[in-house]
């Protein structure tokens, strides 16, 4: 069918029990939540957010690590957890993960190469030592990476650049229509980021490659991605095209978190001063009716503790959920 | 003139290895004058945290201090005694170590840590503590209240600003500050760099602040120096350092930083930073420098010149 979506997620919803000792309670890390990606072109869709947002359970979510409380996840139209095991074996092999910590994901005994060979191994991919290697190298290649560099090394040997890259090379073997991409840089150096990002770009443009593209980091999302979800609390407060979204933010929200990106420039320097809360906002105070934001939100009217407001389509790509544009 | 508060000479701090020694901080000098903010930057492993354990003499082993002179008003803080040394932290030097805001006591309120350090510097009633700490909490932004809560009951942001209001609990005259923005929310994270700024207004302070991130670096230094592999590459004015950036690799640093705001063509830097138990020979950027002069470059090393008033570099182009 031609009109599916790559991804599509609809009113997903994720409640996590929370067991503390002096309270039992629920916590709603993802608040009906619908977006989607789509199949005709590669594009890369940041999910952005505070700690808190929910940004890293939708990940995981999609990647089938955790099941939803409701909602669907769709791939090319197929709910994920409805999937045969042959259709879930094929997800498995399209949807891949690079995580934040390119440390964790190897096994410190073992030499890197064996994080390249075990997806060839499971997946089929090559039938002799020889395509097999072949297939290494041309990943290692579209990565950035010579093959003398990594190979025959253990991860401490590595920088976590070349970490991240081989991560990125394992993910390209299994030739993924989407990566999903928790965090990749925020642990990589600065001078090393750049070339990460750009290695992003190259698999978008060359080889058709989606991302979602998850992170805490607004200006690289502006760098990398076509299109942003920027999350509060669980819910998506607004939605569009990089461009339009980072430039002239429309949510109270994402203008307030725009306005506290700090601008790498002396001459552009924060003229007006912020109040941070003198107490904590705690889970318990949490709005459960109204718009999340209202208890810090600078434009709030009467209407906002009282009704929250839809996600609306506000300009022709434009989604936000406030009041203000309702 | 200014006066200089803390003047770093030579300084040289090694992390001995089964093989050899990790030169982590090697040949350092730089001086911090009163009421200034002094950024530290570079990425990890550059040395910037070992630097600021070795000036308040908190290396612990495999670290070594191997030379060198912290001169602090005059007096080396590598040769006073533990006694008077103990004295001087706190009281005129304190510190904001790396993710404090995880070490805050669990099991002590807010108030029972912020009036320990001040007791035991300070002979105080009960009734004068008690104001001071709420004075304290207020300065950071926090309610008095905040005082009769455990660590766990606060956000992270919470808990940095109780570890600030710490660091200015007995006036110090310099406080340095080793990523203090570093796992905080952005707005947040602007709330704390604002902060940082309010103590050399309040305090009169002076603070060095140490962080990778360039953009919290712009922000709010009057100075800043930019580590490599152990060494300052290069030293001056934020304004002009930025603008025009001198050291191959503070310019590759500068122009690796995404912005929010236009949308231009980053370019990394190649290759990786040398391992520092054996160190290139001359600059140890020459293996990652694009401007590199072969036969000079990899044979002497630069040494921090003044180039231009008030900017230092080590870089054999610029001589």
């Amino acid at each position: 069918m031609e009109n599916e979506n790559l991804i599509e997620v609809n009113h997903l919803t994720k409640v996590f029990a929370s067991r503390g000792v002096m309270s039992k309670g629920q916590i709603k890390a993802v608040d009906d939540v619908s977006f989607s990606m789509p199949q005709e072109k590669p594009t890369i869709l940041t999910l952005a957010g505070e700690s808190g947002s929910g940004k890293t359970t939708i990940a995981r979510l999609i990647l089938g690590f955790i099941k939803p409380t409701s909602g669907k996840i769709l791939y090319q139209g197929r709910d994920i957890w409805k999937m045969t095991k042959d259709e879930w074996v094929r997800y498995r092999k399209e949807v891949q993960a690079v995580f934040q910590d390119p440390y964790g994901a190897f096994n410190p005994l073992h030499k890197v190469d064996r994080v390249l060979t075990i997806p060839i191994r499971k997946f089929k991919l090559a039938n002799s030592e020889e395509e097999a290697t072949d297939l290494i190298s041309e990943a290692l290649g579209v990565v950035g990476l010579k093959t003398d560099e990594v190979l025959g090394k253990y991860p401490h040997q590595l920088s976590g650049g070349q970490r991240q890259r081989i991560m990125l090379a394992r993910a390209f073997l299994l030739k993924p229509k989407l990566i999903v991409a928790d965090e990749p840089v925020s642990m990589i150096d600065a001078s090393l980021r750049a070339s990460i990002l750009n290695v992003m770009l190259d698999l978008k443009s060359k080889f058709s490659i989606s991302f979602l593209y998850i992170t805490h980091d607004l200006s690289t999302a502006r760098y990398v991605s076509d299109n942003i979800i920027v999350m509060y609390l669980g819910s998506i407060m607004e939605m569009g095209p990089v461009d339009k979204v980072l430039v002239k933010p429309l949510h109270p929200y994402v203008k307030l978190l725009i306005d506290s990106v700090p601008v790498p420039d002396p001459e552009r320097r924060w003229k007006n001063r912020i109040e941070l809360p003198r107490i904590e906002i705690t889970s318990q105070s949490l709005q459960t009716r109204g718009c999340k934001f209202y208890p810090r939100c600078s434009q709030r009217m009467e209407k906002c503790s009282k009704e929250r407001p839809d996600l609306a389509n506000v300009e022709e790509d434009r989604w936000v959920a406030c009041h203000l544009y309702q | 003139m200014p006066d200089t508060l803390l003047d770093v000479r030579n300084l040289i701090a090694y992390y001995m290895t089964p093989t050899a020694p990790v030169r982590a901080v090697d040949n350092v000098s730089f001086n911090v004058t009163e009421k200034e903010i002094l950024g530290i930057a570079g990425e990890s492993g550059c040395g910037k945290s070992t630097l600021a354990y070795s000036i308040l003499r908190l290396l612990k082993p495999p670290g070594y201090i191997r030379g060198g002179e912290v001169l602090f008003k005059g007096s080396d803080l590598l040769k006073i005694e533990e006694e008077e040394l103990r004295r001087i932290r706190w009281k005129h030097i304190s510190y904001i170590p790396q993710s404090s805001m995880n070490a805050l006591n669990p099991v002590m309120r807010i108030e029972e840590q912020i009036g320990d350090a001040i007791i035991n510097h300070e002979k105080i009633s009960k009734g004068e503590l008690r104001k001071r700490i709420e004075d304290l909490l207020v300065s950071v932004g926090l309610s008095p209240s905040v005082a009769h809560m455990y660590p766990h009951e606060l956000s992270g942001g919470m808990r940095q600003r109780v570890v600030i209001a710490m660091a200015m609990a007995l006036d110090p005259e310099l406080i340095i500050a080793d990523e203090p923005t570093t796992a905080l929310d952005v707005v947040v994270q602007r709330g704390i760099l604002q902060l940082l700024r309010d103590i050399r207004s309040k305090l009169k302070a002076s603070v060095i602040m140490i962080t990778h991130d360039m953009a919290a670096q712009a922000q709010i230094v009057d100075r800043l120096a930019i580590m490599y592999a152990g060494k300052i590459v290069e030293i001056g004015d934020a304004n002009d350092l930025f603008n025009d950036p001198l050291h191959p690799y503070s310019r590759a640093l500068i122009s690796a930083i995404p912005s929010i705001s236009e949308k231009k063509k980053l370019k990394g830097v190649p290759g990786f930073p040398p391992d520092l138990r054996s160190p290139p020979p001359g600059c140890r950027f020459y293996p990652r420098c694009p401007h590199r002069i072969p036969g000079k470059c990899n044979v002497d090393e630069p040494r921090l010149i003044e180039v231009k008033n008030d900017r230092l570099v080590a870089c054999h182009l610029y001589r």
